[in-house]
């Protein structure tokens, strides 16, 4: 048993055997075999050796010129590799002695080089990991020649473990049949965890490793609230998960049974809104089914996936209109493209040394005028068919403010020009998600309608942690004294100036942080659809008056952990369901 | 027998792809079992990919062990194999202030 630790993305519990999509591309299907049989599977083992060697051979010979007098010998090198005696003797050993089917006698022998490999420091080595990989995959599709299975039609749950899954990897999963996600690299707004929370799957990333670490057809756990993987539980612990994993459907069942229709109301009557943040059109649908009042957070990425051009504005306007039209009379928030120049090639992006603090989010648009002009036209346009606000991310000046919102001026003049009817009082925020704004928010505040706290970004670059590095991951605290001050300045400045203020980050969807943030004085909370009846019960579950208090005692707090810990504790003796 | 010798790795490269499947050839010639040890990390000379494993780039110090009845040949020529930067063109110690190309 070994247990791995990972960014949880996606809630809930499962258990199932590993399906692992990097190497093997396919699904080792039998792990043992009977005894009588092991003669007739080493036979088997060695025909897929010939047979693999045939192949390269072919290549050889076939590409002899293409391949050159460079790639040549790496051919060679392979056939060789295939044919290592050593290595063959090995499995040969696991066939007999633990009488592991042949497919998985080989992942478990070669898992074992890789994974050696991948400790290396030099990354000229590291990359033979593909050397291995290769004869691994060569081998395994001429063992399994017949008994294949595409990863489109599995025939029993499984946890599907990757490197990382590619958006055309997921296309074709059969979904009713993949029971977790789990990856070595990603984050919360990774392709594999936004298909995930869409789904209700869960989903475990970051784990750097796994995929190495796991071998196809080992039974492991994710608990995609914990953000824990084990790999070969033992009894006793698959027993105490899937009760758990039961136990949490229950909970989550009852909880959105229990909270439909009710508003987001403290036991002493105070009121606050409860949004979504939404990575795609077809969430929302989702979004509204868990509980949400609007969209806090409508994030238009998606639509720049083709990185040699700039969507167009019909791409953009039919997207809209239709999460408009979907919404009907409840507040959506389009937040402008928040990509780096890292991620989107459109004029031209530079390869940056320090993407975070690049050009990035409202500094590309501002640099980039006509896809930026293009955007701000259809979400005009789509302003007539709903209640449509708008958000600029990453505002860390008064003067970037002013040009952006002098471009959105001149595409208005230009639409009444054009007789093109949009919401004349459309209203205009920003994200506060730069130390430096959070500091000037008394100034920003003024000329603007909301603002929205971006956590993830806020605390990053306030206290210097990039999270996704394991190194310095623990530094990267919500609680910590200089975060709490910079979230209740700029919602005090909000208050002063009677505008609403929201949150949008992480930290508003953490059922720790909830009683903190509304003693604050936070009215918009927007957060993943799937964690809105959590806060929505913890909401209902305590009042104003107790609010305050906590968020006082929370303020003079000097330690992030002491925080968190004792804010924990009180919510789950309040809402005993959370632990 | 059993005889034991440091060697120094010179090629460019290191025990990569190429030059592991030399000393496999070389290794699967002789009756003797040769071990490349590293760091306390030993592997079988005779498998490409547990001397791949080794991760042995330029300048990696190697202890060579060879046990059995032809050790002293077996490992002299191990030794020749290394020392000659596994014959591979331009890619010793010596050329190397010609300019890294890199990979």
């Amino acid at each position: 048993m070994e247990i791995k630790k990972g960014i949880a993305v996606s809630p809930g519990i499962s258990v199932a055997r590993a399906f692992i999509l990097d190497s093997e591309e396919y699904r080792i299907p039998l792990r043992y075999i009977d005894a009588k049989d092991i003669g007739k599977e080493i036979t088997r083992y060695e025909d897929a050796i010939h047979l693999s060697v045939k192949e390269l051979d072919n290549i050889r010979k076939r590409f002899a010129r293409r391949l050159g007098e460079d790639a040549a010998p790496i051919v060679e090198a392979h056939m060789k590799m295939l044919q290592d005696e050593h290595v063959k003797a090995q499995v040969i050993e696991n066939i007999k002695k633990n009488k592991y089917s042949p497919e998985y006698a080989i992942s478990r022998v070669l898992r074992r080089y890789t994974k050696a490999l991948y400790s290396a420091h030099d990354t000229f080595f590291t990359n033979r990991i593909q050397d291995i990989n290769d004869i691994e995959r060569r081998l395994l599709k001429n063992l399994l020649e017949e008994r294949r299975e595409e990863l489109g039609d599995l025939k029993e749950p499984v946890i599907l473990v990757a490197h990382d899954l590619s958006p055309t990897q997921t296309i074709t999963l059969d979904r009713s049949k993949i029971k977790g996600f789990v990856t070595d690299v990603g984050g919360k707004t990774s392709h594999t965890a936004i298909i995930a929370r869409m789904q209700g799957i869960p989903a475990v990333v970051g784990l750097n490793s796994i995929s190495l670490d796991v071998s196809g057809g080992d039974t492991i756990i994710i608990d995609g609230n914990s953000g824990l993987v084990i790999i070969d539980p033992d009894e006793e612990t698959i027993k105490k998960y899937s009760a758990m994993g039961k136990s949490y459907v229950v909970f989550e069942k009852k909880l959105i049974q229990e909270l439909k229709g009710q508003p987001a109301v403290t036991k002493d009557g105070h009121k606050v809104t409860l949004f979504a943040n939404v990575e795609l059109p077809q969430e929302v649908p989702l979004a509204l089914k868990y509980g949400a009042e609007g969209i806090g957070l409508f994030r238009t990425e998606f639509l720049y996936n083709t990185p040699q051009r700039a969507p167009t504005e019909r791409e953009h306007f039919d997207v809209y209109k239709k999460i408009a039209v979907q919404s009907r009379d409840r507040q959506i928030v389009i937040r402008t493209m928040d990509l780096g120049a890292d991620k989107i090639q459109v004029g031209g992006g530079n390869k940056e040394k320090n993407p975070f603090l690049g050009c990035r989010a409202i500094r590309f648009s501002l640099l980039n005028p006509d896809s930026f002009r293009t955007q701000l036209r259809a979400i005009l346009r789509a302003s007539e068919y709903g209640y449509i606000s708008l958000m600029f991310p990453m505002i860390s000046s008064l003067s970037e403010l002013r040009d952006a919102k002098e471009i959105l001026e001149d595409v208005k003049d230009k639409l009444t020009q054009d007789k093109i009817p949009f919401n004349q009082k459309l209203k205009v925020g920003i994200m506060i998600e730069v130390p430096s704004a959070a500091m000037i928010a008394d100034l920003l505040i003024k000329e603007v309608d909301f603002f929205s706290i971006g956590t993830n970004d806020l605390i990053q670059y306030a206290l210097a942690v990039d999270r996704g590095n394991e190194c310095v991951a623990s530094l990267y605290q919500p609680a910590h004294p200089a975060v709490l001050r910079l979230i209740k300045s700029v919602i005090d400045e909000g208050a002063r100036h009677h505008k609403n203020v929201a949150m949008c980050g992480e930290m508003s969807g953490d059922w720790v942080y909830t009683i903190l943030l509304l003693g604050l004085g936070l009215k918009t909370f927007s957060m993943s659809p799937i964690v809105i009846p959590e806060v929505k019960k913890i909401i209902r579950s305590v009042t104003m008056v107790e609010a305050k208090k906590i968020s006082a005692k929370a303020m003079a707090s000097q330690n992030a952990q002491e925080t968190a810990d004792f804010l924990k504790e009180y919510t789950s003796r309040i809402v005993p369901q959370f632990s | 027998m059993q005889l034991e010798k440091d060697v120094k790795i010179t090629n460019k490269l290191g025990i990569h792809v190429r030059p592991a499947s030399r000393i496999a050839d070389t290794a699967n010639k002789f009756k003797s079992k040769i071990t490349f040890i590293k760091d306390g990390f030993e592997v079988n000379a005779r498998s490409i990919i547990e001397l791949l494993t080794l991760a042995a780039g330029q300048n990696t110090a190697i202890k060579i062990k060879s046990e059995g009845e032809d050790a002293e040949a077996a490992l002299q020529a191990i030794v020749n194999l290394i020392e000659s930067n596994f014959e591979e063109k331009n890619n010793g110690n010596k050329k190397r202030d010609r300019g890294f190309t890199g990979d």
